[in-house]
């Protein structure tokens, strides 16, 4: 059922944006073109014309927020509060540090759960998606098949995807629970059991994460000369240690920013814990669905505020670490 | 490593031995285990993706049963006739469409001529604007939804698709700089340096040698851009307000799972409906897909 006042209602929202957006760009670009071009003779005009409405948009849609934020988190904005709330200065940091940051969690447990989290999906993302990499990188019937299948969770919507998902773990008419039945075992309440509900998480995650691995890490290894692996062999090297001093080295250029974006993914990762986890047990939360909760559920707003500094100023520090320690992002603004 | 999308297929065209890559030579029992193994991650990979093809399948009446088949006995369309005629779901998907396809576009187009810059110029402020795209990864999303949502308020633009285009925009900015600048940096410059010789400007290189060799990483980021604003719902639901008429498919299959009961068979058949276009799209651009994804900074 669609009726024409649908689509033409929709048609002329978005086009009228888009002539907005358009209309946007030429007047900054030629502000830009007489002030940097005719005005400055700036040798940097054309690059800084190029970056001028991207840099606009995030400096309006990501830095802007990001410093209104920084000022909530300094206040007491909360429901009671919305109208005028009262700067309160650092009070929201030591609250997220000593009071719970959900009903009864606090801090430093929710922290541990996202570490743990964290660590297994991109453990498993990194294992699994090398070692389909690995298999796939070679001549053999039906390469091109298996690898569209393989990638097919990655083009399927996350939340459909997840809701599928939840569906299998349903006590009765899952899938699991179905087989486990079968089998004459006991049905596990995935959807009750703090431990079964967090190794739903992960499965979930796992499965929908592992293409993005195989296909960048594939790219990588088709891009590995077969003259390394062809010296080595001469020289007597077995299959483990060919892996280890050739593959492994020559990927890294892929692997580490991979790894690094997997990360933050999995870190920030909101719709399988947040869906997943339906009876809302504080056990399954990590820190982004323990922030929504605080902002959307509990509606403290400004605590949620320096809740989520924190939770970026972790993220920061891990890649300030990663980063010092592997050194190979450097090329990607050094270069 | 500097070409390394170029030489993307080189490393299967030669025979080799060991098992963490071979071809040719390996021994038929190597070879079977190998195709074993891929077909039960396959299986895997595909599963819940049959599973929810089977309950759009099943009659209204028995929507839950412990039923493993594939195709129930008693299989019928029932629901994707209520779906596709009884319930707005098409102009869900319309709305969709209009947002995903402009929102793709412009912010291909918005990151390509960044990314651009970025590759090419060597402008004061230039890395810390790659570390900049790069931490903007780490933000959480739900972190900037209640500031965003407030701006969207004071300037008119909640219950419109203003917000909700500009919005999609510019957030895939980031990461679809960062592989576009990571494939611009494989392209030799000397081929712009070459048409500029022969009286190209700068932008005429940028569009008629540059752009042409970089359809892979373009086609990829469009891909991105794509997905990304084709299942958003977050965002989507705090922009749109109530709005019924702008409701965009996340929206509207959410609410399929009611007030009072989950109307699971529309729900997996409109799943199933949405699932097409980008699975299609998938498939069609995964040829580009290994050589695209070079993951900006490969070079070294």
């Amino acid at each position: 059922m669609i009726t024409n006042e649908v689509i033409l209602k929709s048609l002329s929202e978005v086009g009228s944006t888009v002539l907005l957006i358009l209309a946007g760009t030429v007047l900054i670009e030629a502000l830009l073109y007489f002030i940097l071009v005719k005005w400055v003779k700036y040798k940097y005009a054309l690059p800084f014309m190029l970056l001028a409405p991207a840099a606009i948009g995030l400096i309006a849609l990501v830095i802007y927020p990001l410093i209104w934020e920084l000022r909530l988190s300094f206040t007491n904005m909360s429901l009671r509060a919305f109208k005028n709330p009262e700067f309160i200065g650092f009070k929201n940091y030591v609250r997220v540090f000593t009071e719970p940051v959900l009903k009864q969690k606090m801090f430093f447990p929710l922290f541990g759960q996202t570490i743990l989290w964290t660590v297994v999906n991109v453990t498993f993302h990194v294992g699994v998606g090398l070692f389909l990499a690995i298999l796939l990188n070679r001549n053999m019937r039906g390469k091109g098949i298996y690898r569209t299948l393989l990638i097919l969770p990655w083009a399927i919507p996350q939340v459909i995807a997840v809701l599928a998902w939840r569906g299998e773990f349903n006590f009765s008419y899952g899938y699991f629970n179905i087989i486990l039945t079968r089998l004459g075992l006991t049905p596990v309440p995935w959807m009750t059991d703090p431990t079964a509900n967090f190794i739903a998480m992960c499965l979930t995650n796992i499965w929908l994460g592992i293409p993005f691995m195989s296909v960048t890490l594939l790219g990588g290894l088709q891009s590995i000369s077969t003259e390394y692996y062809e010296a080595a062999e001469m020289d007597g090297a077995n299959g483990w240690q060919q892996f280890r001093n050739i593959t492994l080295p020559l990927l890294q250029p892929v692997l580490t920013p991979a790894i690094l974006l997997g990360t933050f993914w999995t870190f920030n990762n909101f719709n399988v814990p947040f869906f997943i986890n339906q009876n809302e047990l504080e056990s399954s939360d990590i820190m982004v669905t323990g922030l929504f909760r605080a902002a959307f559920q509990y509606n403290r707003y400004g605590f949620s505020a320096a809740f989520a500094f924190v939770i970026f100023t972790l993220l920061m520090i891990f890649t300030i670490f990663y980063m010092r320690y592997t050194r190979s992002l450097k090329g990607a603004y050094e270069s | 490593m500097s070409t390394i999308t170029l030489t993307s297929n080189k490393a299967t065209s030669k025979p080799k031995r060991s098992f963490f890559r071979s071809g040719r030579e390996d021994s038929p029992f190597k070879r079977i285990i190998i195709h074993i193994v891929l077909i039960i991650a396959c299986v895997i990979s595909i599963f819940p993706v049959l599973r929810v093809f089977a309950i759009s399948l099943r009659p209204g009446d028995r929507l839950m049963s412990t039923d493993l088949a594939l195709i129930p006995p008693d299989a019928t369309l029932e629901s994707y006739r209520i779906i596709l005629f009884d319930k707005p779901f098409l102009s869900w998907v319309w709305n969709s469409v209009a947002i995903t396809v402009a929102t793709a576009l412009i912010g291909v187009i918005l990151a390509a001529t960044a990314a651009y810059a970025f590759s090419r110029w060597k402008f004061p402020g230039r890395s810390v604007g790659l570390v900049f795209l790069l931490a903007t990864q780490m933000i959480p999303a739900s972190m900037l939804m209640i500031p965003i949502y407030i701006l969207a308020i004071n300037l008119g633009m909640v219950g419109t698709y203003r917000g909700l285009v500009i919005a999609y925009c510019v957030t895939s900015i980031p990461f679809s700089v960062w592989i576009l600048k990571g494939y611009f940096d494989t392209v030799p410059i000397d081929l712009e340096e070459a048409a500029r010789i022969d009286g190209c400007s700068q932008l005429q290189a940028f569009l008629k040698i540059l752009l042409p060799l970089s359809t892979p990483a373009l086609a990829i980021t469009f891909l991105f851009n794509f997905m990304q604003a084709w299942n958003e719902y977050l965002l989507a639901r705090v922009m749109l307000g109530s709005s019924e008429s702008l409701m965009t498919w996340p929206l509207g299959l959410q609410r399929l799972q009611g007030q009072y009961q989950t109307q699971w068979g529309q729900f997996s058949a409109g799943s199933i409906l949405v699932m097409l276009p980008v699975v299609i799209l998938f498939l069609y651009s995964s040829k580009y897909l290994i050589s695209g994804l070079t993951l900006g900074g490969v070079k070294g």
